[in-house]
């Protein structure tokens, strides 16, 4: 028949017409900024550093290696070491980023950082609106702005935090394991003299 | 009381008139007549460029404009300020002055087409006793306008889109008039207070509209294909073609004379309909005879709005034609239909009125009609291209 194509699909679009007002599952637009689409546990965005404890600054596991700032490919990490140390979170004394910015217009959010931190320290945030109207300055993060809690960290990525903490207990007993034997050790040399220097050795080899 | 409703604009009219002394009568009467026009038609626009961006948004299953205002109610306003408050550029090679003029001439044309339009009993600017040809004449005005704007601007996307649209409106004007020459047969008369008033009849409670007959039916599609290309809207829409000549004729174009060619566009196309609902649809007369008590200019206006949610219907559905598709169904099926539905209405006109005349007109409109589809629909033969000349 003439026009049947054309009176097909004018039905085909008044059924969208009218169906988008009854079937939810036809209007699919989120309204962003009041709707968000829940977050896929993988999502990252740009890197934070995780701190432990109370305080963020004395509680940062950064130790300022500069590891993360070397490889960075689009160098947008600075990274200046502190003169003294300071006691960390576990009450060790360690170095510790006396700055440390990202500048996030630059991030390609490729995550090397994260893969070469040996200290869990630098990890993936989810957050991806920093709507600003200075470009530049509003979007170099410091490290104030940078620290965030492990608890935030848990919250966003819970699996991968899990494995994390779990890494950072077994090499936090395996240190102490090693320390106590090294104690012993020690304690023996007291006893007999010609080992001392082979033990002293072992046990500064534990860079914690 | 229902009279004096429907006739609230003429009293109005009549009384600030009797404000004004004798000699200023005249010229106050055409400017006050020509005031609710320069209002009611630009405030249409603004509503129906809503409406027409949260009607295709449903059909895409999208939700359309809702940001400004309630329900997005304030869009058109933002639109507005937004094209005033943008840059107008002129390109420097560009013809200035007929550059200037183009986006002018093609609102003013807009509007003068609305002078001959009855809006409502006794609501129409001039009865002049050639209205419908006045109206084609000024409408052939927005093709001068269309091709000023692409030559001027001097840049190759703007020609070749005036050029497809000149090509197009003339092509599809001719097709127009002729659909609106049965009309004009039936009537006797050029003027369109007279057509309206020839349907504003009964029998029973139906009205005697044109588009109650075979060649009324016909007539009215072929008007409304023809308006649709004429208006350059989607199907037709090849002169701006935003996918592939960006905007066609003004490209180069921005600000607010880039709103003036949106303007004018709709206005020419609220005009086409307006004459499509005063040849065919029974202007400002009710459907049925009880429906009298609401007035008569309501009645056009809410003719107007289904007529325009058609055009947005049909631009929510249908791709853009091809350029040799758009010639070939102007030239090989809407102008034979046209030439033939003149003839049919020769024969309505000579035969008894009754059942018997209305079945031999269908027949004889429905006929060429298959005939004609099945020569479009013959498949072309394609076989491998040789080429001469490369190689």
């Amino acid at each position: 028949v003439l026009g049947e194509g054309i009176v097909k699909g004018l039905a085909e679009t008044a059924r969208n017409f009218f169906g988008s007002y009854v079937s939810k599952q036809r209007l699919t637009t989120v309204q962003y900024p009041e709707q968000r689409l829940p977050q896929v546990e993988a999502f990252r965005n740009f890197p934070f550093l995780v701190y432990d404890g109370a305080d963020p600054q004395a509680g940062m596991r950064c130790v300022a290696c500069q590891i993360c700032e070397k490889e960075c490919p689009p160098k947008c990490i600075f990274i200046e070491k502190s003169k003294d140390k300071k006691p960390d979170a576990v009450g060790k004394p360690q170095f510790y980023p006396a700055v440390f910015n990202i500048d996030v217009s630059v991030c390609m959010s490729c995550q090397i950082c994260v893969e070469v931190c040996p200290f869990e320290a630098i990890k993936m945030d989810v957050k991806y609106d920093y709507p600003t109207e200075d470009r530049f300055a509003a979007l170099l993060f410091d490290k104030h702005e940078l620290a965030k809690s492990n608890e935030y960290y848990h919250e966003i990525h819970p699996t991968e935090a899990d494995a994390v903490d779990a890494a950072l207990v077994a090499e936090r007993e395996a240190a102490a394991a090693k320390a106590a034997a090294a104690a012993a050790a020690a304690a023996k040399t007291a006893a007999s003299q010609p080992t001392v220097a082979a033990d002293a050795k072992s046990a500064g080899g534990d860079p914690r | 009381m229902i009279e004096a409703f429907d006739q609230i604009f003429v009293i109005a009219k009549h009384w600030l008139l009797g404000y004004i002394p004798g000699v200023a009568q005249p010229f106050a009467s055409a400017v006050l007549s020509t005031i609710p026009i320069l209002i009611a038609f630009p405030l249409l626009f603004a509503i129906t460029t809503l409406l027409e961006r949260k009607g295709l948004g449903r059909m895409q299953n999208r939700l359309g404009p809702n940001r400004t205002g309630p329900f997005g109610l304030l869009q058109p306003m933002a639109d507005g300020l937004k094209s005033l408050t943008k840059e107008d550029i002129v390109p420097t090679s560009a013809d200035h002055v007929v550059h200037f003029l183009a986006p002018l001439l093609l609102v003013v044309a807009a509007f003068l087409a609305y002078a001959v339009l009855p809006i409502g009993r006794n609501m129409v600017m001039v009865n002049l006793n050639s209205g419908v040809l006045f109206f084609f004449a000024i409408g052939s005005i927005v093709e001068l306008a269309v091709f000023m704007a692409g030559w001027s601007s001097r840049s190759k996307y703007s020609l070749l889109g005036a050029m497809r649209a000149i090509a197009q409106m003339i092509s599809y004007e001719v097709p127009l008039v002729l659909a609106a020459v049965v009309v004009i047969m039936q009537a006797g008369s050029l003027s369109t207070v007279e057509i309206v008033e020839h349907q504003a009849a009964y029998s029973g409670i139906f009205p005697h509209w044109y588009i109650f007959t075979p060649w009324g039916i016909v007539g009215f599609v072929l008007f409304m294909i023809a308006a649709t290309a004429e208006s350059n809207r989607s199907p037709f829409d090849l002169p701006e073609g935003e996918s592939e000549i960006i905007a066609g004729y003004y490209i180069e174009y921005s600000g607010f004379k880039f709103a003036l060619f949106f303007l004018g566009e709709y206005l020419g196309m609220f005009a086409t309909s307006g004459m499509a609902i005063t040849l065919f649809l029974g202007g400002w007369s009710a459907p049925l005879s009880f429906l009298g008590v609401i007035p008569s200019w309501v009645w056009f206006f809410i003719k107007l709005l289904v007529l325009i949610a058609g055009f947005i219907w049909v631009r929510g559905t249908l791709p853009r034609l091809r350029m040799d598709q758009l010639m070939n169904f102007a030239w090989q099926f809407i102008l034979p239909m046209a030439l033939i539905n003149l003839c049919v209405a020769g024969v309505w006109h000579f035969m008894h009125p009754g059942i018997v005349r209305w079945l031999v007109s269908a027949a004889l409109l429905l006929a060429p009609c298959l005939l004609l589809r099945a020569m479009l629909r013959r498949t072309k033969k394609f076989q491998l291209r040789t080429y001469s000349f490369a190689e």
